[in-house]
């Protein structure tokens, strides 16, 4: 199996603060759109077979912590899914799947950390409230998500421009 | 059946998120990046997931019950609290740094690259963390 994987070297400690990854990237509509498609048939089928929001965070919260009823098995069988997904894609399309990711260690240790602590805390991520929660347009899911996107917003903005620039 | 289906269908997000190109923090991060090299993907993929999702929801709600569940388990909060508000601000910080959110991270695992590696377990530790957190406040009323 074939996986490509292309990664951002660090140049230099200025490049490293802005997540070594001022790149363009292509515009791809149509296959966002088929991609989030996809994403958006999952989710309805996760509530149609279980009831259950498709929110991975909660997801990872329920395999990692599990309250009485997580079903913490299933939820495991769903990560399962996910991350044979990469193989599957290429096996389908005869395609690598490509990605940049930054090697700044201690940047991704505390975007980890407020990722997955965030998330909990704020009782959802992209999936959870900027999918899920939009599509039943829920009050407190649209302000997570543009409370998140500015936060994200600006941290890029600062990354990039600010400290990096 | 249950583990089949889960399983199924977090090789169908998986399979979205590969497709749709979201497992590349580079087109993330550009999406986040109006002022520089803007990449308007990420907005088609939701677009594309909430067309479908909201329509799906609306359907399967008169369905009545899951198909191997007793109750839907829409979230039933309508508060907007300093925990949601600190919680998406926290996760988006995080978000910006790495352009990894949880299920690309996961999804992303087999493809090892070095930064998908460290940030895994840290979000890992960040999930436990925050559940805590969250345990610890419902226990505590006055908090």
């Amino acid at each position: 199996m074939y996986l490509a994987i292309r990664r951002a070297g660090a140049q230099s400690r200025g490049s490293d603060l802005e997540c070594a990854l001022t790149m363009t990237t292509e515009f791809t509509p149509f296959a966002a759109l088929a991609g989030g498609a996809l994403i958006g048939l999952s989710a309805v089928g996760l509530m149609l077979v279980s009831g259950r929001i498709a929110g991975i965070a909660g997801i990872v919260r329920r395999a990692l912590l599990p309250d009485p009823n997580a079903r913490p098995v299933e939820a495991l069988a769903f990560i399962a899914g996910l991350v044979l997904a990469p193989g599957a894609y290429t096996l389908l399309s005869g395609e690598g799947v490509q990605q940049t990711v930054s090697q700044n260690v201690p940047l991704l240790v505390v975007a980890g950390l407020l990722v997955g602590f965030g998330s909990i805390v704020g009782s959802g991520c992209t999936s959870g409230h900027g999918v899920c929660g939009l599509s039943r347009l829920s009050a407190r899911s649209i302000v997570a998500t543009v409370t998140f996107m500015a936060t994200a917003a600006v941290t890029v903005y600062v990354a990039r421009h600010v400290v990096g620039g | 059946m249950r583990l089949a289906a889960n399983f199924a269908l977090g090789l169908v997000f998986g399979l979205g998120l590969v497709l749709s190109g979201m497992v590349d923090p580079a087109k993330v991060l550009n999406f986040l990046d109006v002022a520089g090299t803007w990449d308007p993907s990420l907005a088609f993929v939701m677009m594309g997931a909430i067309a479908v999702t909201s329509v799906g929801y609306a359907l399967v709600r008169r369905w009545g019950q899951p198909l191997l569940e007793p109750t839907f388990l829409f979230p039933k909060a309508t508060d907007i609290d300093a925990k949601l508000l600190v919680g998406s601000a926290l996760f988006g910080v995080g978000w910006g740094l790495g352009g990894l959110c949880p299920g690309p991270a996961l999804t992303s695992l087999p493809l090892a690259a070095t930064g998908t590696l460290v940030f895994v377990p840290a979000m890992l530790a960040g999930v436990a963390a925050g559940t805590l957190v969250v345990r610890a406040l419902h226990k505590s009323p006055t908090a």
